[in-house]
């Protein structure tokens, strides 16, 4: 007798808690293996790139923090890296080195959540908790230092909005001599973990040069065997100056992602620690009076400054004419900004490069032939975030 | 990296010869711009030939400039990471013009050009499943082209009464404000669009 088998369709999500966010894929399945995955994307869509358009460069960075919410600062540091190249300024060191700071803090809280919540996914609770009592701690950090724990809007074209306090570098050294600890523990719980094994070791495997053809990047292609990070082969701010490690992993699986993922916060830690040490002193932010807003306290005495202050909150500052595409080594993989000015001053056109648009449409070459049950590992191990998907 | 560039350039232009329209080097990257035409075989070029091996799609650009003859303008972005350079590729043509597909050569174009025909109305030849991918499920018009509102044309509600969300036209209680502070002697936009229906009333 032969058995007759007919394909089924299968919406996954838009809300689903496997998801992460709000992604509708529409799976065919054979029996439990799938056949074709058509993820739809688009419902998180809020139109940046347009918006974009209509603001002044001040008023458009806001909107990068909305991208990737889960580690905002590293995004406003790609459009700031290319609003300062069309300009062609100088960014004070100390800025630089805060900057640092700040956008490895934001790649451990997208690691945290990332690596917590695959496990989460695939059947194992206590890490997140564990996890997002650092994220907190860490989140406390940003608040510190710009006002606000995830929208920051700390980065500024040509700096840093101000200076961080004295005691907040000491709580993040503390913080930084402390969570290698924590993630041993999480470590603990996963690494050696047999189901969590199970789920992830030979699954999504993507091989050197898929990887390449699917424009894939960060731990995506790293994990694939790819030594390529832009922090090393680009760099940009002060990382050449960083001692660091970069992890590639071997077999290109979920599991390897994990694994670099998990090395990737201790490096990060490191990276820290060294911007710590060398902190240097000074101005936070570029000395160009056209560009930087004046002192609070200068607006009091002088008139000059008053008018800079008026005329760089209403109309803001022109860009010269040009186009720029600057890529930053976001958590995620490369975060780039297409940046075209007509030398006004608002930008003529903004294209946003989000890591994970490529990382989700492999998805359906990804997931062919894995069980149902392998979905939200792969979709967890991508490390999507719909903010930056969709735009 | 400058001196790096200069030879990319010069190894471009000698390679590809009359293809080449236009190549510059700003900011200290190098943009090459080409006929829509040549399309295919550069990219090919650019992808396989020894010295550049630019193997990855970074990003595809769609640019519109309504009062330009050739409206729109693509921009391709590549990387190299053996040679570990970057380059753009710029494309200019009219918007009836039919450009042809990089989903051969790369898989990942798949979606960077349906969302470039979503948001600007650019179509590809060759293209296995050109869909609207980020705007909503029926959606009208092509949001990122210059002469589409910033508010759109229909918002989206619950209604009570029918149980269900319902589209319909955008009602704003205060009119967009695009306050034009370049010039702010000649009267912000809004108040000389306020006048010009006035005066259009008149004359009806």
């Amino acid at each position: 007798m032969v058995k007759r088998t007919k394909s089924l369709n299968l919406n996954f999500g838009p809300q689903h808690p496997a998801a992460h966010g709000v992604l509708r894929l529409i799976l065919q399945l054979d029996g439990e293996v799938v056949e074709k995955a058509d993820p739809h994307i688009g419902l998180l869509h809020r139109g940046t790139e347009k918006l974009i358009e209509q603001k002044t460069y001040t008023q458009a960075l806001p909107y990068f923090d909305r991208l990737d919410y889960v580690a905002p600062m590293n995004q406003e540091h790609a459009f700031a890296l290319a609003a300062e190249k069309l300009l062609n300024i100088e960014v004070p060191i100390r800025a630089k080195y805060i900057r640092v700071i700040f956008c490895e803090i934001g790649r451990i809280l997208s690691h945290i959540l990332n690596v917590t919540t695959q496990a989460l996914d695939v059947g194992a609770l206590t890490p997140s908790l564990w996890g997002f009592e650092e994220r907190e701690t860490l989140m406390t950090f940003y608040e510190r230092a710009s006002g606000s724990r995830l929208h920051a809007n700390y980065f500024r074209t040509g700096g840093v909005h101000q200076d961080i306090p004295l005691k907040l570098v000491e709580d993040i050294e503390e913080f930084c001599r402390s969570f290698p600890k924590i993630i041993d523990d999480l470590e603990a719980l996963l690494t050696d973990n047999r189901i969590f094994k199970q789920r992830n070791v030979e699954i999504g495997i993507v091989s050197k040069q898929e990887a390449l053809d699917h424009s894939f990047s960060g731990v995506m292609l790293r994990g694939s065997g790819v030594a390529w990070d832009l922090r090393r082969s680009q760099p940009y701010e002060i990382y050449s100056d960083l001692d660091f490690k970069i992890p590639v992993g071997k077999n290109g699986d979920c599991y390897d992602r994990y694994l670099c993922r998990t090395e990737e916060m201790r490096e990060s830690v490191k990276i820290i620690l060294q911007c710590i040490e060398k902190l240097p002193k000074g101005p936070v932010k570029s000395i160009d009076g056209k560009i930087s807003p004046p002192n609070r306290d200068d607006l009091k005495q002088s008139m000059e400054a008053l008018i800079h202050h008026f005329k760089l909150f209403t109309e803001g500052y022109r860009v010269p004419k040009g186009n720029v595409y600057s890529a930053v080594e976001a958590p995620k993989g490369e975060f780039g900004v297409y940046l075209i000015s007509d030398g006004s001053n608002k930008p003529y056109r903004c294209k946003i490069r989000a890591p994970g648009f490529s990382h989700l449409q492999a998805m359906d070459y990804l997931i062919r032939g894995h069980m149902l049950a392998d979905v939200p590992a792969v979709l967890g191990s991508l490390d999507i975030v719909f903010g930056e998907v969709d735009r | 990296m400058l001196e790096h560039l200069n030879k990319l350039e010069k190894h471009i232009n000698s390679e590809l010869t009359s293809k080449v329209q236009n190549s510059i080097i700003e900011n200290s990257e190098l943009l090459i711009e080409i006929d829509d035409k040549d399309l295919i075989e550069v990219v090919q070029f650019l992808k396989s030939d020894e010295n550049l091996k630019f193997r990855q799609l970074i990003d595809i650009a769609g640019v519109d400039y309504p009062d330009q003859e050739k409206r729109f303008q693509l921009v391709y972005l590549f990387l190299s990471h053996e040679k570990n350079i970057r380059v753009k590729l710029s494309i200019r043509f009219d918007s009836k013009q039919i450009i042809n597909s990089l989903t051969k050569i790369f898989p990942s174009a798949n979606w960077m050009e349906r969302e470039v025909f979503d948001m600007y109305g650019i179509k590809f030849k060759n293209h296995p499943d050109l869909r609207r991918i980020l705007t909503d499920y029926g959606f009208k018009g092509h949001p990122l082209r210059k002469d589409f509102p910033l508010t759109g044309f229909n918002e989206v509600r619950y209604s009570e009464k029918e149980k269900k969300v319902i589209y319909e036209p955008v009602k704003l209680e205060q009119n967009y404000r695009n306050f034009d502070f370049e010039s702010p002697w000649e009267g912000t936009n809004y108040i000389k669009e306020i006048k010009k229906i006035e005066k259009n009333g008149k004359k009806n």
